[in-house]
């Protein structure tokens, strides 16, 4: 689950990291957000929705998207 | 007037919001696995780290055995109070409306701050007057309180915004100032900044106390 700051918010994280980049001579980089990442290991991903929006992400806040990883 | 102050693992001014419930009327701490709370007229839900604030401050301690109890005390009209983490705690649990993000110059920030009193009728504001102007301290690194934009004229049209940080007394880049918010009933308030912390002239300020005084003023009427 990737779970990020929605649009909009200001994200002091972001501007934190943001703003630290040229003294290490990194140049043209723009608009950076920290969001987080959940792994888990789940037998019936239909719950993932559900498990987001109850406790991994706080909808008024945050947007979360689920991938799956191919297998292997 | 009997207070409870509830105590997550992680708490830390359960003591301090004990002492201040004592100085109006008895009080005793509610361990977090506890579920009855008959006999109580208030109930406060104290700041600190409950369970490490893992994933958003508050975002886990609302499952807390405790807290079902918290919801139908409060639904039965019983006074609650979050301070600080107790109120990202109220608010996760959707028991008050809005968010708390970290604050806007991403440190931790602790001092005094003026707040000023916006609605006199909740249960902990009620021994206040509107605009009145109570020293207490802060301190926090998730307080920016934050609703959409449209809630947030709703919350200020029906008066719900309970406290304001005096201008230029912001201290996290709160949405409008707001320091602190009440349910659509007054009885569930919660704030960012620590009455419990300002309880006597020794340590600078005994402003705190009112909000205290209001829930017991609530409790004899």
């Amino acid at each position: 689950m990737l779970i990020r700051p929605k649009g909009g918010i200001l994200d002091p994280q972001g501007k934190a990291v943001e703003r630290a980049l040229p003294a290490l001579g990194f140049k043209g980089i723009d608009n950076v957000r920290v969001g987080r990442m959940v792994e888990l290991d789940v037998e019936d991903a239909d719950q993932l929705p559900e498990l987001c929006e109850k406790l991994l992400a706080n909808p008024l806040i945050e947007d979360y998207e689920i991938e799956e990883p191919p297998p292997g | 007037m009997r207070f409870g102050v509830l105590q997550f693992p992680g708490s830390c001014d359960e003591r301090d919001a004990l002492s201040a419930c004592e100085r109006i009327g008895e009080a005793r701490l509610v361990w977090h696995e506890e579920t009855d709370l008959a006999g109580f007229d208030a109930i406060v839900v104290p700041g600190g780290f409950s369970y490490g604030d893992y994933l958003r401050a508050g975002a886990i301690a609302r499952f807390s055995p405790s807290m079902g109890a918290v919801r139908e005390f409060a639904e039965a009209g019983g006074a609650v109070l979050g301070i600080c983490n107790g109120f990202q705690v109220l608010c996760e649990a959707g028991m008050l409306p809005g968010a708390l993000l970290p604050n806007e110059g991403l440190r931790f920030v602790c001092r005094q701050v003026n707040v000023l009193v916006e609605n006199a009728d909740t249960a902990f504001t009620r021994g206040a007057g509107e605009g009145d102007r109570l020293s207490i301290p802060v301190k926090h690194t998730s307080g920016r309180y934050f609703a959409p934009p449209a809630q947030l004229d709703e919350l200020e049209s029906s008066g719900r915004v309970a406290f304001r940080y005096a201008p230029g007394d912001n201290p996290n880049g709160s949405d409008r100032g707001i320091a602190g918010v009440a349910n659509a009933a007054g009885n569930v308030v919660g704030l960012m900044p620590h009455p419990e912390h300002a309880v006597d002239p020794l340590t600078g300020s005994a402003d705190g106390l009112r909000l205290f005084e209001s829930a017991a003023t609530l409790a004899v009427a």
